[in-house]
């Protein structure tokens, strides 16, 4: 047998085998899909018809009879039942099987099919008899043979494969003649399959041809290269884009040189060849996502589930080897949201769920990145289980876990040996965990996220770059080091003059911030990060070199010693010694042979605190509101908290000022008390302060929180400001809720939560405690109803949710009473602006606080939603700041309740 | 070259290399008064002293990065793999460049000897208290005539931090 004719038929039939299981899956949803038939029969046809012509006679054989019943299925004779599609797929899969013995040892391999073979003879007898029996036995078969021939031929109009009726009449023609004789109808297609090989492989044969003249118009437009060619191109390309970048580097600065117009002209040549190289290179990620549909359906049937994947953007192209790489973690993902993630049928009967759990895969293109998002909506994570389990498994400390947000906590499951299956399931096994999937995003560049919500399912987000092959970035120098920073994280570059260094960058603690046009932007020593000594960025004689960089929603400043220019590197992979430094995304070669790393802004980032794990759910009010003046003013009280550092409070927090003589301070066990008003007030320094016992007397700032009240000991009362508080940076410091600009100066606002706490470690348990909070969330993305409930329920309030506001207006209506709602504003039906007038228009609910939590932009809306009743504006979403925003609208609603009481 | 001079002279030449016999066949190189090997299979290319890029807060193993002709070989200091002091030689170290999974490694060693064909020779264990650091990454030693030859697991001397 000619070896590259065998070669082409098996490339060809595993692009259309891979396509098959798909195609197959989806028919089995949509049975009257008739151009799906059509396709599914050609691909099985074209593989029986290269069988016959190249004498692979067992895979024939079996092609034969699961195209027998496909054929019956589109001309309506049988079923699509599952029973039948199951039946077609093990033929698929034996079908594969001997493909795979041919392809390892270029002869069909040996084995007897003919169970298989009869089971899909008898479903097509089956079919044959009870259909063909009650009709005019010579009447369908001309029929059937004409709608063939349409169908062909409309879904192929390029390699129409015309002949292919021409095998086909007769044997259509064949069946319904034994007809009237039903149930002897079996052994006589079988016999006339028998007697026909010869003419039918001689049909076929010239089917064949036929079908490569009319294929030469789309060979004439697309060819098939074998992989290993492209990807030594792209290696050429790779050498050339380094050559050429030496050779601008030599000729840099010499305008004057003959070599200067073909090097500009060499430099547009390459830069073009290497765009063109990588196209040959992109992929559809629907190549990656291809086997899923009969994963899940496999899985269907394995674990009794009923699940519906949804693939959406199937189209967004790639780079091959990104492809490649994200293939397993895909699978992973749904297998795990599968096997996992969906409950029973029963559980999800009795939680209110439809008893199909859904699975949703979407993709599509963010700047020079592929988003790729896994939802289900599933049983979610249970976040105590997690931390339990991280607890058990001594990641970390119980200690270390109390202080993790949910998310940090929700981050434990990509840690290498964490899995939270509670049984081992033969589905998603053991072994392989979300660690691997991380290593495995991470290893090409890219970052993943999840998010889950118990009861109501996880979303993994996963960000890859389009190709890994050749970026563009910029080098640096740092610690007597290079380094390359890739362009598409760096955002601007900014020089200090040794002058500006010491006032222009501030310190907030220990931690260094540059007012960058309205914002705090947190600076990084990169050579301190790098555990390099004696840069030149620290001698204070020296200009500051600022590269600022996007790190998810947050931007970062690495402080260099000196920056060069960009060039187009080579991104190789880290070496297995190195890649657990967390700190590098590969290493490449420069233009002068020089070896270098490849910073991973972002792994910096999450050393310097982590900033970057829960982006995906920080506000963006940071970052959009530098362009809106709007907005309220907030009074702060200014005051000195020792360290010589100025710390503020909103005004409204803060029950009184006091001052209290030194003499009535008294301890009790380890606290500190004085008595006030005929209680007695715990006392509190400022933390990481140690306050001071010369100050006599001792200034205190009152807080009250519900029935209980603290005071903070501070060194002193500064001003009272009207300023918009904003705060721009969240602080992960205890006692500290953030950072904002105030009277000009980067200032840490407290987090008076906090200290009432401390002073009162029982208020949790307090029976004193003011009853719940009920608060009634209305927005029509479930998303961000479960969003927003689990982070009020965390904070101990009683959440009700309403899907729109006409929910919302009728829960209202019956006489439910709330504390406070939050409401989105793009809502159908009946927007938040109409929802907040309706509220305001009725006198039993005008007092009601109301906060509209939007993802509209700042500038335009606020005004807009204040006016018609809201009493604050927040992006979605800040946990934190909403909580806050909570927390200070009812304490102010009760004590205007109290004053009119 | 001076130092091919060296090696041409080294004490190892009592085993004689035959061509083919891969399995019995080993690269000697000398880190101090040691001698150590490994597998002639493994062994891609033996260079000059190169320039390598250390690496910032790499392991401590980790010698750096060097450029071999547009492939990046990771560098592994094999005398602190291995727990010795630092080698202090103007010369430089020799790099015994292997493949291992799909990367290059290059050991740093002071010297590097011939090739030893071991046929007929029995690998023995190492003694049982010989120092763990070095137990964990030896194979076992051939008696040489002249000289011990201790063979190196190259995967076990790859593994580390």
């Amino acid at each position: 047998m000619d070896d590259e004719i065998l070669q082409e038929f098996l490339a060809e039939s595993w692009e259309n085998l891979g396509r098959l299981d798909s195609e197959i899956v989806a028919l089995e949803k949509s049975p009257e899909n008739a151009e799906l038939l059509a396709s599914v029969f050609r691909t099985i046809h074209t593989i029986k018809g290269t069988c016959g012509f190249i004498g692979l006679t067992r895979l024939g054989a079996v092609a034969h009879a699961a195209e027998n019943i496909l054929g019956q299925m589109r001309d309506g004779t049988l079923a699509v039942t599952p029973a039948a599609i199951s039946i077609v797929l093990e033929a698929v899969d034996v079908i594969k099987a001997l493909l795979q013995g041919l392809e390892a040892t270029g002869k069909e391999p040996e084995g007897d099919h003919s169970k298989l073979i009869a089971k899909l003879d008898l479903l097509a007898t089956v079919a044959d008899g009870p259909k063909v029996l009650p009709a005019a036995a010579p009447d369908p078969a001309p029929q059937e043979a004409v709608t063939e021939v349409k169908l062909v031929v409309a879904s192929t109009p390029v390699a129409a494969p015309l002949p292919a009726a021409i095998p086909a009449t007769p044997q259509a023609a064949v069946p319904p003649a034994p007809a009237p004789a039903a149930p002897i109808a079996a052994p006589v297609p079988a016999a006339s399959k028998a007697a026909a090989p010869p003419v039918e492989r001689r049909l076929e044969a010239d089917e064949h041809e036929a079908e490569g003249d009319a294929r030469k118009s789309v060979a004439d437009l697309s060819i098939r290269v074998n992989v290993e060619v492209l990807d030594s191109l792209m290696n050429l390309v790779g050498e050339l884009v380094l050559t050429r970048n030496q050779l601008l580097q030599l000729a840099r600065g010499d305008d004057e040189s003959k070599y200067a117009a073909p090097i500009t002209h060499l430099n547009r040549v390459t830069t073009d060849l290497q765009e063109g190289v990588m196209k040959t290179r992109m992929q559809p990620i629907g190549n990656a996502w291809s086997k899923l549909p009969r994963l899940v359906r496999d899985l269907m049937q394995v674990t009794g589930k009923s699940l519906d994947l949804e693939m959406t953007g199937a189209e967004t192209e790639l780079d091959r080897t990104v492809l490649d790489a994200i293939k397993d973690p895909l699978t992973h993902m749904v297998r795990n949201s599968a096997d996992h993630g969906i409950e029973s049928p029963e559980v999800r009967r009795s939680k209110g769920k439809s008893e199909t759990g859904k699975i949703r895969l979407h993709a599509y293109h963010e700047g020079g990145h592929v988003i790729i998002r896994i939802e289900d909506d599933g049983a979610g994570i249970n976040v105590q289980k997690v931390k339990r389990k991280a607890i058990e498994k001594g990641l970390l400390t119980e200690a270390d876990a109390d202080r993790m947000s949910q998310a940090e906590l929700l981050a434990l499951i990509f840690r290498p040996g964490f899995s939270t299956a509670e049984q081992i399931s033969s589905v998603s096994g053991r072994g392989v965990g979300m660690d691997v999937v991380k290593t495995a995003i991470e290893r090409i560049g890219g970052t993943v996220e999840l998010m889950s919500t118990e009861g109501h399912g996880t979303t993994v987000r996963i960000k890859i770059p389009l190709t890994l092959a050749i970026i563009s970035a910029l080098v640096v120098e740092s610690g007597g080091e290079s380094f390359a920073i890739p362009q598409l994280g760096v955002v601007e570059l900014v020089r200090l003059s040794a002058e500006d260094r010491n006032t222009r960058i501030e310190r907030i603690h220990n931690q260094e911030v540059f007012r960058l046009r309205n914002r705090l932007l947190p600076l990084v020593h990169l050579h301190r990060q790098l555990k390099l000594s004696c840069s030149r960025s620290d001698d204070a004689s020296e200009d500051v070199n600022i590269v600022v960089v996007q790190v998810g929603e947050d931007q970062m400043g690495l402080i260099v010693s000196e920056v060069f220019d960009t060039e187009e590197i080579v991104v190789k992979p880290v070496g297995t010694l190195l890649k657990d430094i967390g700190i590098y995304q590969g290493t490449t070669i420069l233009g002068d042979g020089r070896v270098i790393m490849i910073l991973d802004v972002a792994g910096i980032a999450t050393e310097c605190g982590g900033k970057a794990v829960n982006s995906a759910l920080r506000d963006r009010a940071a970052a959009e509101d530098a362009n809106s003046d709007a907005g309220s003013l907030t009074s702060l009280l200014l005051f000195d908290a020792g360290n010589e550092s100025t710390m503020a409070v909103p005004l409204s927090l803060v029950a009184r000022l006091e001052e209290v003589p030194r003499s009535n301070i008294e301890r009790s066990g380890d606290r500190l008390v004085v008595q006030y008003r005929g209680d007695l007030l715990p006392l509190l320094p400022v933390d990481g302060a140690y306050g001071r016992p010369e100050l006599d007397p001792q200034p205190v700032i009152v807080f009250s929180e519900g029935q209980q009240s603290m005071g903070l000991m501070v060194d002193q009362i500064q001003d009272i400001l009207e300023e918009r508080l904003v705060i721009r940076m969240q602080s992960r410091r205890t006692g500290v809720l953030g950072t904002a600009i105030v009277n000009g100066k980067a200032t840490d606002i407290v987090d008076t939560n906090h200290y009432v706490m401390q002073a009162n470690p029982d208020w949790f348990t307090s029976t004193e405690q003011p009853s719940q909070r009920r608060i009634l969330v209305v927005d029509d993305s479930l998303f961000f109803r479960q969003l927003v409930t689990t982070a009020l329920e965390s904070e101990g309030c009683r959440v009700t949710t309403a899907e729109s506001a006409v929910a919302a207006v009728e829960r209202i209506e019956k006489g439910e009473r709330f504390d406070l709602i939050v409401t989105d504003l793009m809502m159908p039906m009946m927007d938040g602006f109409e929802f907040a007038e309706w509220l305001r228009s009725r006198p039993e609910s005008q007092s009601i606080p109301l906060v509209a939590l939007t993802s509209l932009g700042q500038a335009n809306h606020e005004a807009r939603a204040l006016q018609a009743g809201c009493d604050r504006f927040l992006q979605k979403f800040n946990a934190q700041l909403l909580t806050t925003t909570i927390d200070d609208l009812c304490y102010r609603a009760q004590s205007r309740h109290g004053v009119s009481a | 070259m001076s130092r091919a001079a060296t090696l041409e002279a080294s004490p190892l030449r009592d085993g004689m290399s035959h061509q083919l016999d891969y399995e019995n066949q080993y690269v000697s190189f000398r880190l101090g008064t040691q001698w150590l090997g490994v597998p002639v299979n493994v062994v891609q290319e033996v260079l000059n002293p190169q320039s390598i890029r250390r690496v910032p807060r790499a392991p401590s193993e980790v010698a750096g990065l060097l450029n071999l002709r547009g492939q990046i070989v990771t560098a592994v200091d094999l005398r602190q793999r291995l727990g010795l002091p630092e080698y202090n030689d103007e010369r430089g170290s020799m790099n015994v460049v292997v493949r291992h999974g799909q990367e290059s490694f290059s050991l740093l060693v002071d010297d590097v000897g011939d090739v030893i064909n071991v046929s007929g020779q029995k690998l023995e264990p190492v003694p049982n208290s010989l120092d763990a650091q070095w137990k964990a990454v030896t194979k076992g030693v051939f008696r040489l005539e002249k000289r011990l030859f201790v063979i190196l697991n190259v995967p076990a001397v790859l593994k580390f931090g």
